[in-house]
């Protein structure tokens, strides 16, 4: 196994040498620049500021300048916040981004992986048809109409906490929640999913005939197969999550990565995009290499290739 | 029925009971009241989208600004929003972009997908490894950058809107398909049909994805709803869908930031949102139901 770790992990490099290589062309080759601005900037001072960030060497100097910088762990700096780096940027958005990402996946887990066990266990019972139409509701419920309801009623009917802001521990409670149970509602369908797949296979039948209570025929022997697709639906999912939600994070006023991540393609910031981008695909590629391990684990049958 | 088929041994030759496979799982589709009224339901809607424009004299953008928004009466159905608009006609014209992003990007993230999935899932090794480094690559590369790249070389066009979006949205669905493949051909029935010498592309497309089809279809009914949504987003960043043109993602989203004083400009979008999808997971669970073989016999 960890043979297995270790030479994917070695696979890490050339992808994230080339999607640093894709986004970097990307970018420049969106028309527009971080200084293109509504007051025009007379082109002589636009030449000297180009011309101290580096802006007027050819392109591909450009390209192995930045890959030189980042291989020492520098991302340069943002060409819309004067005087921050990207690092120091990523480094205050980032845990508030995690927070959020962490609790809102903790109620999805939980809330989704239940809901979908009973579900299929129950199927086609009153709790079967209430779990399942309390998914789909979360499914057709958009974040940007659950936020704003939750705050009406939470927050300004109830009072019970803030309506925006990220400074008091109940302030996680709302924004977790809009997210989380999105997510949930995925979790949901995609367990019932798997485990109906799974509750009819002989090892089940074989499990019942030799005794076993029904607890431990699901805890022990359906969840592993059942389980698949969710377990495929969270790798790229819990990167998603945890890098921050634009639209969250706008309705609630959360300092996060998320809005930086969208806003840096609009602003033309260079550095900024490639860093957000960079941090995401290393998450996606390890959270992708966690849930091919899990799989082998849950699923006998399969071995470390 | 089922009692009354021949025991196995005097069965028709394969051809005939495949055949009658997907008759038997049309009967049963059937006879699940719910699956045939979603279908039912979201034919009818998709007609009504369709063709309900033509026969209303009014146009989405068509504005009154004296009557402002109003509540639903005679003259307009569902009321009208701010600008005075009517929001039964921006409901159709939405629902022609909702249902045809939805069903499109779906449609072709459901082929990438799944055979892209299959693929990588069934031959394993390299392959497999090469192929899904590849999603990872897709994965991560900026959404947002890509689709204004889209717009800049190609026009703003909603056709692109939809290739921009089945290009992000098959790759889920290719990790899932591909796990499911990979637990799935490792069991006797794959050996088998592997000793009796059937081609490669006879056993994904025959053996191995008809069995994976629950997962599929239900993460196929997630995927409209994510496609339409995401259109929602795409339009609200000014990158898809332009004003005075709706589709059901924009007008909900309008009617979020208005419902504390004109609640129909949300009522009704969203209901028609939630129904269609509704609508769609009957259709959709009711096809799982049908099509499960081993499900049908106990």
């Amino acid at each position: 196994m960890f043979r297995f770790i270790f030479r994917r992990l070695l696979q890490v490099i050339p992808v994230l040498f080339i999607i640093i290589t894709a986004t970097f062309f990307m970018v420049r080759f969106v028309p527009g620049g971080p200084f293109t601005a509504e007051k025009a900037i007379p082109p002589e001072i636009l030449r000297n500021i180009e011309a101290h960030y580096g802006l007027d060497q050819p392109l591909g100097r450009q390209y192995l300048s930045y890959l030189g910088k980042i291989a020492h762990g520098d991302l340069g700096p943002s060409f819309k916040y004067s005087n921050r780096s990207v690092n120091e940027i990523i480094a205050d958005k980032l845990p508030v981004s995690l927070e959020l990402g962490a609790l809102s996946l903790a109620c999805a887990l939980s809330v989704g992986l239940t809901l979908g066990v009973l579900a299929a266990v129950r199927r086609n019972s009153g709790l079967d048809y209430l779990a399942s139409s309390l998914g789909m509701l979360g499914i057709c419920v958009p974040t940007f109409v659950l936020g704003p309801l939750l705050v009406l009623f939470f927050a300004i009917h109830l009072g019970w906490v803030n309506a925006s802001g990220w400074y008091t521990a109940t302030d996680r409670v709302l924004p977790a929640l809009t997210l989380g149970l999105v997510y949930a509602a995925y979790i949901m369908r995609l367990t019932r999913a798997g485990m109906l797949e799974v509750l009819h296979q002989d090892y089940i039948r074989t499990a019942r005939a030799k005794g076993a209570s029904e607890f431990r025929i699901i805890t022990r022997h359906a969840l592993r197969g059942g389980l698949l697709p969710v377990v495929s639906f969270l790798g790229p999912a819990t990167a998603g999550i945890l890098t921050g939600s634009f639209i969250i994070e706008t309705i609630f006023q959360i300092p996060g990565l998320g809005r930086e991540f969208v806003n840096s393609a609009f602003n033309r910031d260079y550095t900024l995009v490639l860093g957000t981008v960079m941090l995401y695909a290393g998450l996606i590629v390890v959270l992708n290499l966690a849930t091919d391990v899990v799989q082998v684990w849950l699923n006998p049958k399969l071995k470390f290739a | 029925m089922i009692s009354l088929s021949p025991p196995s041994e005097i069965r028709p030759p394969l051809t005939e009971v495949r055949s009658s496979l997907w008759r038997d799982a049309w009967h049963r589709l059937k006879k699940n009241r719910l699956a045939v009224i979603g279908g039912a339901l979201l034919a009818g809607l998709t007609m009504l989208c369709i063709a309900g424009p033509w026969f209303l004299r009014m146009s989405y953008q068509e504005q009154n600004l004296d009557l402002g928004a109003s509540a639903p009466s005679a003259a307009h159905w569902l009321g009208t929003d701010t600008l005075g608009r009517d929001l039964f006609v921006r409901l159709l014209y939405g629902g022609r972009i909702s249902l045809g992003v939805g069903l499109c990007a779906t449609f072709v993230a459901l082929t990438i997908g799944v055979i892209y999935g299959a693929i990588a899932g069934y031959l394993g090794g390299k392959i497999d490894a090469t192929m899904m480094r590849l999603v990872d690559i897709i994965y991560a590369l900026p959404f947002t950058i890509f689709v204004i790249l889209l717009m800049v070389f190609f026009g703003r066009n909603i056709i692109l809107l939809f290739v921009a979006i089945g290009a992000v949205e098959w790759l889920t669905m290719a990790r899932i398909v591909r796990s499911q493949i990979m637990a799935l051909k490792k069991m006797e029935f794959i050996e088998a049909a592997r000793s009796l010498g059937l081609s490669n592309t006879r056993i994904i497309f025959r053996h191995l994805l008809p069995n994976a089809l629950g997962p599929i279809i239900v993460y196929t009914t997630l995927t409209i709803p994510a496609v339409m949504l995401l259109e929602a987003f795409l339009s609200f960043l000014g990158l898809g869908v332009q004003p005075p043109m709706s589709s059901w993602g924009t007008l909900i989203k309008d009617g979020a930031e208005k419902m504390e004083e004109f609640p129909w400009l949300l009522i009704f979008p969203g209901s028609i949102f939630s129904l269609t999808l509704f609508s769609l997971n009957f259709l959709g669970d009711g096809l799982r139901d049908a099509l499960d073989v081993r499900g049908a016999q106990d």
